[in-house]
């Protein structure tokens, strides 16, 4: 597998292969599920968690609708604090930015703090492409990189993985990244940490850039903010001498305050812990201290595109915490890599799609990858109602629509290859405008309903697949209500559940006995 | 006060019984219940799958439909959430196109009346015992939609709580989705259907005899995958739970 997702399928393929993997499932499962607890446990702690996620939800919305404003009010204090801010309008862009400013420090190696942004961009790839290797020194990101695969959860991007597989990880691969895995390895975790710890140390103290992505940005001081677990994100942002911090323009919030909502926020969502334990903070350049060059390119890569639709652009809120995958049914049976992107479950299935617009099979499969079951708008830390914004992209993709792409106001076509559900849909939607018709068609029904197969053929074996068909009852509720009260309201008669002999085949509910 | 059933469309073919049943509970209950022929879909598979114009004159319809009624009360909580949630959605972006007079208005006429019967029951009637009888093992899934989008909290559990003879199981996983979805079902079978079995593994878990809820989609789906399985579990709207007398000794 490789590190990029050009070229994925459509999500349903994907998930069914990924649906039949059972161990995949069960490592799944199992972390979801521990941590989703220990989550709803945190967040009950907090009798103003409402007051604190409508607050990080009005700051998000108020900072995005004044997006340019924030944003030169944040060049400027990086600016005047030492730094220098890149503007990069998309991933090529920002790769061609990156990677020009690692040869003007003349290295070929550079350690990494754990970054959404430059998965995005495909910034390690590129990076490669031109010398220079990247080293990822999150614990997750490294057993990502070192088994050659793409991570698969926003928080734990090696979810998908057991002890076991990563102590085999670990053996194989640690030596031609650096230092080598100890002799006799076991599975235990404290061993699998020291063997990490031991392999990127070395990385830490030889290291001259670093990179890194940010989880905010204040406009008022140009301080930029990365909340860990580990702790080799702080190594990472203040022993090299080169620092460039890779941020997306919806991470600005205006003013040092208002990461008193978030640092709550954000941890008991992502970790289900009351504080992360680092929170590291920087801003421009300090002399003696910390790196001495200081690099901030700012990614567009289809955020404005995005903020231009004001149902869509609620997405751009997001602060990555991961709370809606741990939810998420359907992320927890097709597993991250399912959603071809660095961001999958239901944050990946609006993100993605409005980021590189509605353009590709797997984009236009991503909105219907739901549900809509809205367990993911439950638990998001600011509130993004995701069943809205899927259903909005769904319409995009078989009604067409206004959109902003590459800056330009254009109106997308009804996608391609929903003809039969288009033309089915029409059909249903006349029917059901002309009850007089609709009920004909259903005492047909009622009246054929011994022929009625209880598996279909055609498009609708996939349901009848894993599932039997209602068998259609002898009278429509409409011709029981008209022969028993007409137009008056006369008593009818009712039969109750389960006075029948056999379970589940009371005549009337369920047609005659075969 | 006028109170209106909206039976469905999946329950005015699928599961008549079940708009029966609301009748018999409701008339039991001393309420007069009018059933307006021009009623139909609410317009959710359309919209729910992208086509929200094809919902529009679905929404007109529901609005004509019932204009003479102060409560519609449906046995559906997903439609009783596709009018209370997406009506005014679809008004306001009908609105915001320069089209579709009307439809805000109609939003706005059709969400306060809109009542989901558990809602009904407990809220405007004011009762949690229905009078009902029905002695056996039942567990309750709350679906999604009743849960999240309206809200039902406990109130199908008390009512069922108040049910003469009947032993409440505890659901593991309760919360989950089954895996329905409208569409999705069929857009993302593979998914769909594990989300389906292992909603089916944890209701088997009981040991009930009846798995009930608020909606029949759902029910549908849960009693498909049940019943190709050849478990013996019966699925039963909640409706046909509280209209029941079955063994009464009151
Ligand atoms: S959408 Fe919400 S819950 Fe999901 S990752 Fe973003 S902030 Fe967290």
């Amino acid at each position: 597998m490789s590190g990029t997702y050009l070229g994925m399928p459509a999500f349903p393929r994907a998930a069914a292969t990924a649906t039949r993997d059972t161990r995949l499932r069960a490592n799944l499962t199992h972390a979801t599920r521990t941590i989703r607890d220990k989550r709803a446990k945190a967040v009950a702690e907090l009798d103003d968690w409402a007051e604190l996620r409508a607050a990080g939800a009005a700051v998000k919305d108020r900072t995005l609708r004044h997006l340019d404003h924030y944003l030169e009010q944040l060049e400027a204090a990086v600016t005047a604090a030492g730094g220098q801010v890149h503007w990069a309008l998309d991933a090529d862009e920002a790769n061609r930015i990156v990677t020009r400013l690692v040869r003007e420090t003349g290295e070929t190696e550079v350690v990494k703090v754990k970054s959404m942004a430059t998965q995005e961009i495909g910034l390690n790839e590129a990076l490669a492409r031109a010398g220079i290797r990247a080293y990822e020194t999150d614990l997750a990101e490294l057993i990502v990189q070192l088994g050659h695969d793409r991570p698969s959860h926003i928080l734990v991007p090696a979810i998908h993985r057991n002890r076991a597989e990563i102590r085999d990880i670990f053996r194989r691969e640690m030596a031609s990244w650096g230092r080598p895995a100890p002799e006799g390895l076991t599975d235990s975790p404290a061993e699998l940490a020291e063997a990490a710890r031991l392999h990127l140390r070395e990385k830490f103290l030889s290291a001259k850039v670093g990179i890194s992505g940010a989880n905010f940005m204040v406009a008022e001081t140009g301080t930029l903010v990365v909340v860990e677990s580990e702790g080799n994100g702080r190594m990472c942002l203040t022993l090299p001498e080169t620092l460039i911090s890779v941020v997306g323009i919806e991470k600005v919030v205006p003013e040092w305050q208002d990461l008193e909502i978030f640092l709550q926020l954000l941890p008991r969502s992502s970790t289900a812990e009351r504080m992360n334990p680092y929170t590291s903070t920087w801003t421009g350049t300090t002399d003696g201290d910390g790196p001495q060059t200081f690099h901030l390119v700012l990614l567009d890569n289809g955020r404005t595109d995005t903020l231009a639709d004001t149902v869509g652009r609620q997405a751009l809120r997001c602060i990555r915490c991961s709370a809606c995958l741990n939810v998420c049914p359907v992320y927890e049976r097709a597993g991250g890599h399912a959603y071809g992107s660095p961001y999958p479950g239901p944050i990946g299935a609006i993100l993605t799609p409005q980021l590189r617009g509605l353009a590709g099979p797997l984009e236009e499969s991503l909105p219907y990858a739901s549900s809509l079951c809205g367990a993911c708008y439950e638990v998001c830390p600011v509130a993004i109602d995701i069943p809205e914004v899927l259903v909005h992209l769904r319409e995009r993709v078989v009604q067409g629509g206004p959109v902003t792409l590459g800056g330009t106001r254009t109106v997308l076509q009804p996608a391609k290859g929903h003809a039969a559900e288009r033309a089915a849909m029409r059909a249903a939607g006349w029917a059901f405008d002309h009850p007089g018709a609709l009920r004909t068609g259903m005492r047909l029904a009622a009246r054929t309903r011994r022929l009625h197969p209880r598996r279909l053929p055609g498009p609708g074996r996939v349901w009848s697949r894993t599932r039997d068909l209602p068998e259609v009852p002898a009278e429509s509720f409409r011709d029981w209500w008209q022969r028993t009260r007409g137009t008056s309201s006369g008593r009818g008669t009712w039969a109750e559940p389960g006075t029948s002999s056999e379970p589940g085949t009371s005549s009337e509910q369920r047609g005659d006995a075969k | 006060m006028r109170v209106a059933l909206f039976v469905t469309c999946i329950n005015d073919m699928l599961h008549p019984r079940t708009g029966q049943a609301v009748v018999a509970l409701l008339e039991r209950l001393g309420v007069e219940v009018g059933f307006p022929t021009e009623q139909s879909c609410c317009g959710q598979p359309q919209f729910n799958t992208g086509y929200r114009h094809a919902a529009e004159p679905l929404m007109r319809r529901f609005d004509r439909a019932f204009q003479d009624y102060e409560y519609v009360v449906t046995p559906s909580a997903s439609c009783a959430a596709m009018v209370r949630d997406n009506y005014p959605r679809i008004g306001a972006k009908a609105a915001a196109e320069r089209r579709g007079r009307g439809l805000v208005d109609a939003a706005a006429v059709a969400v306060p009346k809109m009542y989901e019967l558990t809602e009904f029951l407990v809220d405007v009637l004011k009762v949690e015992d229905v009078g009902a009888s029905f002695p056996h093992t039942v567990t309750y899934h709350p679906t999604c939609h009743g849960l999240r989008v309206l809200g039902l909290g406990d109130r199908p559990r008390r009512l069922l709580e108040h049910v003469e003879g009947l032993e409440l199981r505890e659901l593991p996983g309760a919360e989950e989705c089954c895996g329905f979805g409208g569409t999705f079902a069929v857009k993302n079978p593979a998914v769909s259907a594990a989300m389906g079995a292992d909603k089916v593994r944890h209701i088997l878990s009981t040991g009930a005899e009846v798995v009930c809820a608020v909606d029949n989609s759902c029910l549908l789906h849960i009693g498909g995958t049940l019943s190709r399985r050849g478990a013996p579990v019966r699925p039963v709207h909640i409706a046909e739970i509280l209209a029941s007398t079955e063994g009464s000794v009151r």
